[in-house]
Parts: C-alpha cells; sequence; structure tokens
C-alpha cells in the first residue's frame, strides 16, 4: 500500500507537470497580446514594449516557463496582470463556495441518480424502467441554463421559498446543488442500473433469492453495496469536474465559484489566474480519482493496490 | 477591450425630485449588480465601464463634471489659472480636504499621483494620455527621477506645465488616471491597492470579498457638504443580467448595472411599471466598418465611398431592437464639434454600384469582413455581408475573438474590413480629439494601434494638432467646429463607413431617485452614486 501510494503520487506530478508545460504553451501561442490589454488603448508600441518586459513576455518561452514552475513550487502561483492580486489569493477566495457546491451536488446527484437507477434495475424491462431512463437522458441533455432558470424562476421568484440566488446559508445551496444534481444525476443514474442489473445476475443474488429474502432487501443490502464501485470512480471524476468551476450554474445563481473566476479570466487573457486555476482543477481530477481508487478496497475487499 | 460608458441625456425623465437640493436627507443604502467584478479600484489602472464611475465615487482629482453635464469645474481645486501661451496650469488646492485615512491630502500628494500614473512600473493604461506634461518621455525612459512637469510649488499649490499646447489638460485631469492617492496608503498597500482603495471621494470601500460583494460606505468627512445622500451601497457581484431583473422586479435591488438584456428589453419596455423606471441615454459611442487603405481594392476611395453608400443602416439599426441611432460621421451627436447639417452618403445601391464601376470593378470582388464573435455583433456583420452582397462585393465573414480581431486590425495588411462593434470606440472624455488620434490619426497607423484603416492624412493631422493648441476657454466653440470640420471633411476620403451610435438604458428601483439628469449622467454609468438618493430616507 504505502509503495502504491507512494507511485500514485510520483505519477500525479508528473500528470500536473505536464498540464502546467501544456497549457503554458498553449496560451503562449495564443494569437492576443495581454501585453497589450494591461497597457491600454492609449499606449505607445514603446510603452507596450515596456509592460511587456516587466511582466516578463519578452523572454523565450522555456525561460518563462522556468520561472514560473520555480515559483510554482514553492507555492507562488503569482500575480494577476489586471488585478495585480496574489492568484492563491483570489483562488483561495472562492474555493470554500465551490468546495461546498460541489458537495451538495454530488450528493444529489447520488440521491436522484443512485435511487433511480436502483429502482430501474430492480423494474428492468418494464415501463417504469423505460420512463426513468428517458427521463435521464432528458435531463442530462438539458442546457444547464435551462433547468438553473426555470428552478430560479418557479421556486425563487415565483414561490419564494429559496433566496433568488447569492451565497450564505443552506437555502442559498438547495437550488444550485439540485439543479446540478438533475443535470448529472442521469450518468449515476444509467451508471448505476447497468452495474446493479449484472450484479443481479450473479449467484449469491440468485442464493438471498432462494432463502426467500424480500426483494428490497436483496436490492439495498446485497446488491448495491457490491455495485457501487462504478459510481464510486464517477464521484472522483465528478470532483474534477466541479473544482474546475461550473460558470453557467455560478452565474445564474450568483454563486461565487472558481468558474466566474476562470471566465472573466479567460476574457482577459489574466495569464497567470488561468494557468492557476487550471493547476488546481488538475490537481483536484487527479486527487478525486486518487482517493477513489484508495477507497475501492474498502468497498470491495477483492481489490488490492499495488 | 477596457472601454468606458460615457452618455448624454437624451430624454427628459420622470423624477420626482424635491424642488432643491438641500432638501434630501442623508440615509439609507441601495443595491447594484454587476455580472462581472470590479477588478481593480485603483484609479492609475481601472479602465472599463463598470469600476470607472465606482472610483470617481472613491476618490478625485483637480478638476470634475458638473453632475448631468460635459462642463468642467474644479473639484480638488478651487481655482485654476492658465498662463497666456497656454503652457501653465496654476491650481490652488480647497483647503481642508482629507484622505479616508485622517490625513490631510496637499498639493506633495497630487504631484506622486500623477507621477505614479505616468511611471511605467505602474503599468497604467492611461499613462499615454499625459503625454504633453513636460518631461514625460525622460520620466517614462527612467532617465529623470520625477515629473519635471507637475510640481508642488507649496502645500496647496499645483502649478502643471506642457511641453507642446494640449487643450484636452483639463479633461485630462478630471480623468481618472490623475485622481488623487495618498503614498503611504499606496506603498504599504503594494498590488493590493485596488482592492483596500483609500482616497478623499464622497464613499470609502469598507468590504471586499472577491466574486461577490463590494460595499462603500459614506465618507462622513466629505468635502462637499450634503454629499453623498446615501450611507451605503452594495455592489453585488457575479449573476447573470436576467436574474438580476428579476431581482429587481422582486425588489431586491435597486440598479441592475449590466442594464436591460437585450432578450427582455422589449418586454420591458412595453411594461408601463419598468417603463418609467428606465431611462435612455446617448452614449459617446460610434460604431463603424473600417477600411484598410493598404489593401487592394480599399486603396481606392471610389470603393470606401461604395461601401459607404451601400449600407442600409436603419435595417442594422432594427437588428438590435433599435438601441441606436444610425451615424454619418465619426463623431457621434452627442459630442462637441458634431455636424447636424453633414448629411454623409446617403443609402444608395444604384450610387454605389456607379463607384465600383468608377473603379473599374463593376463586376464587385471578395473580400474579408472581420467581426468580434459576440452577440449581437455577427449578426450585425451578417446584415453588412447582406447589403454588401447587393452591389456585388463578397465580403468573408471572419468571426474571432475580439483580441483576434483587434490584433489583425494593427497589422499593415491584416484586415481589409473590420465591423469596430463589442470593440471599439467610447469616449474616455467628451472631447472630439479622443475620437481622431489613435483611431484616424497617423498615430495610430501603427503596429499593434487601433487606427485599423491605417489612414493618415498628414494634413488633417496637422489640424488636428493646431485644434489642440487652441487652448483658450473662450475659443472652445470655434475649437470644437474646427474639430468637426476635421472629422466631416475626413469622411470625403471615406477610411470607415459609420453605421450607428449607440444608446445606453438605465433601469432603476421607484426607491432609488436622483436630481434631474442623474440617472442619464454623461460621465457616470450607470449612475452617480454620490447623487442618488432613497426615498425612504426622506
Amino acid at each position: 500500500m504505502p509503495a502504491y501510494l507512494a507511485r500514485r503520487l510520483v505519477q500525479s506530478a508528473l500528470i500536473l507537470l505536464g498540464v502546467s508545460i501544456i497549457t503554458f504553451l498553449l496560451l503562449h501561442f495564443l494569437p492576443a497580446d495581454p501585453a497589450r490589454m494591461v497597457a491600454g488603448r492609449t499606449a505607445s508600441a514603446a510603452q507596450v514594449e515596456q509592460v511587456r518586459q516587466q511582466l516578463g513576455l519578452d523572454q523565450p518561452i522555456w525561460t518563462q516557463y522556468g520561472r514560473y514552475l520555480w515559483k510554482l513550487v514553492q507555492g507562488d502561483l503569482g500575480r494577476s496582470y489586471l488585478q495585480r492580486t496574489q492568484v492563491t489569493e483570489l483562488i483561495a477566495a472562492r474555493l470554500p463556495a465551490t468546495a461546498l457546491l460541489m458537495l451538495g451536488a454530488i450528493l444529489c446527484e447520488l440521491l436522484i441518480g443512485v435511487t433511480l437507477g436502483a429502482f430501474a434495475a430492480a423494474r428492468r424491462g418494464t415501463a417504469a424502467d423505460q420512463a426513468v431512463m428517458v427521463g435521464a437522458l432528458v435531463f442530462v441533455s438539458t442546457p444547464q441554463f435551462v433547468i438553473a432558470l426555470t428552478l430560479l424562476y418557479v421556486f425563487a421568484y415565483w414561490l419564494g421559498w429559496f433566496p433568488i440566488g447569492g451565497f450564505g446559508d443552506f437555502k442559498h445551496l438547495v437550488l444550485p446543488a439540485v439543479t446540478l444534481g438533475l443535470l448529472g444525476g442521469g450518468w449515476y443514474a444509467r451508471v448505476t442500473r447497468s452495474s446493479v442489473i449484472e450484479v443481479l445476475r450473479q449467484d449469491f443474488v440468485r442464493t438471498a433469492r432462494a432463502k426467500g429474502l424480500d426483494r428490497w432487501r436483496i436490492v439495498l443490502v446485497h446488491v448495491l453495496p457490491n455495485a457501487a464501485l462504478p459510481v464510486i470512480a464517477m464521484i472522483g471524476i465528478d470532483i474534477g469536474y466541479f473544482m474546475s468551476g461550473i460558470v453557467v450554474v455560478e452565474s445564474v445563481f450568483g454563486w461565487p465559484g472558481i468558474g466566474q473566476l476562470t471566465w472573466q479570466a479567460i476574457q482577459q487573457i489574466d495569464i497567470p489566474i488561468i494557468m492557476g486555476v487550471t493547476l488546481v482543477s488538475a490537481c483536484a481530477i487527479v486527487l478525486g480519482n486518487l482517493i477513489a481508487d484508495l477507497v475501492a478496497p474498502f468497498i470491495d475487499p477483492r481489490i488490492k493496490l499495488r | 477591450m477596457k472601454r468606458l460608458l460615457a452618455s448624454v441625456s437624451l430624454a427628459a425623465m420622470l423624477v420626482a425630485a424635491p424642488a432643491f437640493a438641500a432638501d434630501i436627507k442623508q440615509g439609507g443604502e441601495m443595491t447594484v449588480t454587476f455580472k462581472d467584478d470590479l477588478i481593480t479600484l485603483d484609479p492609475a489602472i481601472g479602465y472599463d465601464w463598470k469600476n470607472w464611475s465606482v472610483i470617481k465615487s472613491v476618490f478625485d482629482g483637480l478638476m470634475d463634471y458638473k453632475p448631468g453635464t460635459t462642463e468642467l469645474v474644479p473639484d480638488l481645486a478651487e481655482s485654476f489659472e492658465v498662463s497666456a501661451d497656454g503652457l501653465t496650469y496654476t491650481f490652488k488646492l480647497r483647503p481642508g480636504i482629507k484622505f479616508h485615512n485622517g490625513r490631510a491630502m496637499t498639493a506633495a500628494d497630487v504631484k506622486y499621483s500623477l507621477e505614479r500614473t505616468c511611471n511605467p512600473a505602474t503599468q497604467s493604461p492611461g499613462a499615454g494620455y499625459y503625454g504633453a506634461l513636460k518631461g514625460f518621455d525622460e520620466f517614462q525612459a527612467g532617465s529623470a527621477t520625477e515629473l519635471a512637469g507637475v510640481v508642488a510649488v507649496d502645500d496647496s499649490t499645483v502649478k502643471i506645465e506642457l511641453s507642446r499646447p494640449d487643450s484636452t489638460l483639463l479633461h485630462l485631469l478630471a480623468l481618472n488616471f490623475s485622481f488623487v492617492v495618498p503614498k503611504e496608503v499606496v506603498e504599504a498597500e503594494g498590488p493590493d491597492f485596488g482592492h483596500k482603495p483609500v482616497g478623499t471621494g464622497a464613499y470609502k470601500v469598507t468590504e471586499w470579498t472577491s466574486g461577490q460583494s463590494i460595499t462603500l460606505e459614506r465618507n462622513t468627512d466629505y468635502f462637499k457638504a450634503g454629499l453623498p445622500k446615501l450611507d451605503k451601497i452594495n455592489f453585488q457581484i457575479g449573476q447573470e443580467p436576467v436574474v438580476n431583473l428579476l431581482r429587481l422586479q422582486k425588489g431586491e435591488i435597486d440598479i441592475p448595472g449590466d442594464g436591460i438584456p437585450p432578450a427582455k428589453f422589449v418586454e420591458v419596455m412595453n411594461d408601463p411599471t419598468w417603463k418609467d423606471l428606465t431611462i435612455v441615454t446617448e452614449q459617446l459611442h460610434t460604431g463603424y466598418v473600417t477600411m484598410n487603405v493598404n489593401v487592394k481594392p480599399f486603396d481606392n476611395v471610389a470603393v470606401r465611398q461604395a461601401v459607404n453608400m451601400a449600407l442600409n443602416k436603419e435595417r442594422i439599426v432594427q437588428i438590435i431592437n433599435n438601441r441606436a441611432v444610425p451615424a454619418n460621421q465619426p463623431l457621434p451627436p452627442a459630442m462637441p464639434g458634431y455636424d447636424t447639417s453633414f448629411k454623409g452618403y446617403a443609402y444608395d445601391v444604384e450610387g454605389a454600384k456607379a463607384k465600383l464601376k468608377e473603379a473599374g470593378l463593376e463586376g464587385g470582388f471578395e473580400t474579408d469582413l472581420y467581426v468580434a464573435n459576440t452577440d449581437p455583433q455577427p449578426r450585425i456583420a451578417q446584415a453588412i455581408q447582406q447589403d454588401l452582397a447587393a452591389i456585388g462585393i463578397k465580403a468573408n465573414l471572419k468571426n474571432l475573438d475580439q483580441g483576434n480581431v483587434i490584433a489583425a486590425g494593427g497589422q499593415k495588411e491584416g484586415a481589409p474590413m473590420i465591423w469596430s462593434g463589442g470593440m471599439a470606440w467610447i469616449a474616455d472624455f467628451p472631447d472630439p480629439s479622443n475620437f481622431y488620434t489613435v483611431i484616424l490619426g497617423c498615430g495610430g497607423a501603427v503596429e499593434g494601434g487601433w487606427n485599423w484603416a491605417w489612414y493618415c492624412n498628414p494634413e488633417l493631422d496637422k489640424r488636428a494638432e493646431e485644434a489642440n493648441a487652441m487652448t483658450d476657454p473662450a475659443k472652445s466653440a470655434e475649437r470644437a467646429a474646427a474639430w468637426g470640420k476635421i472629422f466631416t471633411d475626413l469622411m470625403a476620403d471615406a477610411p470607415w463607413a459609420p453605421v450607428f451610435n449607440e444608446k445606453a438604458y438605465v433601469i432603476h428601483s421607484a426607491r432609488i431617485q436622483g436630481p434631474q439628469g442623474v440617472f442619464a449622467d454623461p460621465i457616470h454609468i450607470p449612475v452617480n452614486y454620490d447623487e442618488v438618493y432613497a426615498t425612504d430616507a426622506q
């Protein structure tokens, strides 16, 4: 186990290094000019050149990357070109909101997805199964904007049960989390359904049935834990997905997460912020997968980490 | 691109204003929303239409504009004198002005602030405006440690010397980039000053939660009696304009800073309650098509004139719900110097075809039209494309990110035609020179510049210089007329096809009111925060 962990951590570090190199290169070859963006439209060519030097953008790309990496290993993501604030500070300010929304969203996805998936599997082939699966497909393919605005309009504006967006207490979290739960729940429903169907075919289930156990008891106690692995792997992926920010849902509900920061930075070619956010979300993806893999043996003792 | 909206009152509004400003009590609060963060409130750096007006409420400059007008008045200065040659301005500072931290403001702070903006290390996007200050070039190059043109004569006197006459100087001293900051706070906060600003203005910033909210509270020591009216302004950041409109209708917020989203525009304007709370203002904006004179066949003036005649501007304006008026010259109607008698090129398809024939291009030609890829710009470009097709010009649309369009425009033979929408041009200050130097003058026709037509007419440049040298305030009408003539004469060469001048719409809750003109202020978007008041505090 320690050897496995060490190997995975080294792998993760290499992946992050790769991500940082690719992102850095992509941003470098962007046909836009951050120096001109900072210098403003009244600046002369000489003034733009001066800004370019100050930002270090006149250096060869590998020198620039080397400098960036050297600061990065010291935990310094640099300062935003336009806001002038430390990027670590900007990201840290958004992380709690992003993490909270991520937890809420994954919880909703699990509640909606696993329940529906297990139900559909147990009723496999019936009209109820088909209805659930079509419903899941509809929500998965609906644009975020539509669900978010509809929920906001009905439950916040019209019925007044929840605030019209904002960040603060539990009431603020419900609608954005449910929106994401509805959007992502469909994936969980599909994965859960096929996984449960597979387990249902196995011998121990037949044995349980032969013992005369109640059908729902079989699904809840014997099947679901055995069918949980693909779902857990999916949570690992979801952590990364949510940590990179959910621009649309954030902006409908005024949720101060990382997506809003990223979106604005991309529009302004604020390279240090774009780099920082990319690295943080890459970290989340890598960690999410690592955690999912580490948890697996506890769910299914047949798995050994080597 | 960072840009700034400025606007001029168009419609008289329905405002229940008390008869005298003095009757209005201070107190109450209001909530303003923006989708995007304000980025910074550092006056040397902030340069977009959202933070521009907030900065004006936190800081002050030597000059300002009389609320609701484009009339210059002394602000931190009590009075000023101009030398006969127009090269020396002497400002007497108002006594007793304090920064938010309690320290008295002096002439040394004015000098420090201007030097800070002009210092390349500050990376101020406004530094380029102050090139006429004596010693600017040396200071920028680092061969001088101070800006020779700004002298603190004593604690309450500032002398500003110019290396060439510049009649826009007073505007430049009303521009945010010249606003006065306290040296000790700037140095202590370093780059974080933009989020922890300290100025002399009507409000002080008491809280800034990145990406979420900003709180301004009344500066009780403000030097203008009775101002500001409100105790507190809450800025809420991050929500969609369409949701903010719902919140306004629900009474949760007072001013949605992003205005009315295009999709909701017709609905709101047909609603009797909200129609009366919506104020239309004419912006100092012109949308235009540039034709690169370095690229064939646009090197031929007849072709450029043909394009001008081919555009059906009325129809293009309809595409954006009539939120603009057709334009015939570079200057917008609200700008001094606008020539109301000038007719420009009328919509005339046959005439346009005749012009093409004159250029020997009877069969038309193929070219590229660059456009920023955010709505409604591509739709406008399609309308332009159709109009051009009607006279035989096949324009291929290049829908690109605005940064790429700007980059192509700044290359000598980069973009044959550009539709300027979403990128240019809204004046930074209400003076016609702001529509010439960078976007139509020879100085802007350089690699990376903003003169996308690459039009350079040395004779007009000379006349522009002469107009700018008319510093005597008594001659301002003459100067504006000289400028106006430059723009209408320039239309004979037709480097641009001016298309329309956009209007802005400010919507507000009935609870927040202000003196006549406050919601259509030419300088402040969406509103002059110092002047509005809460009816529930009365």
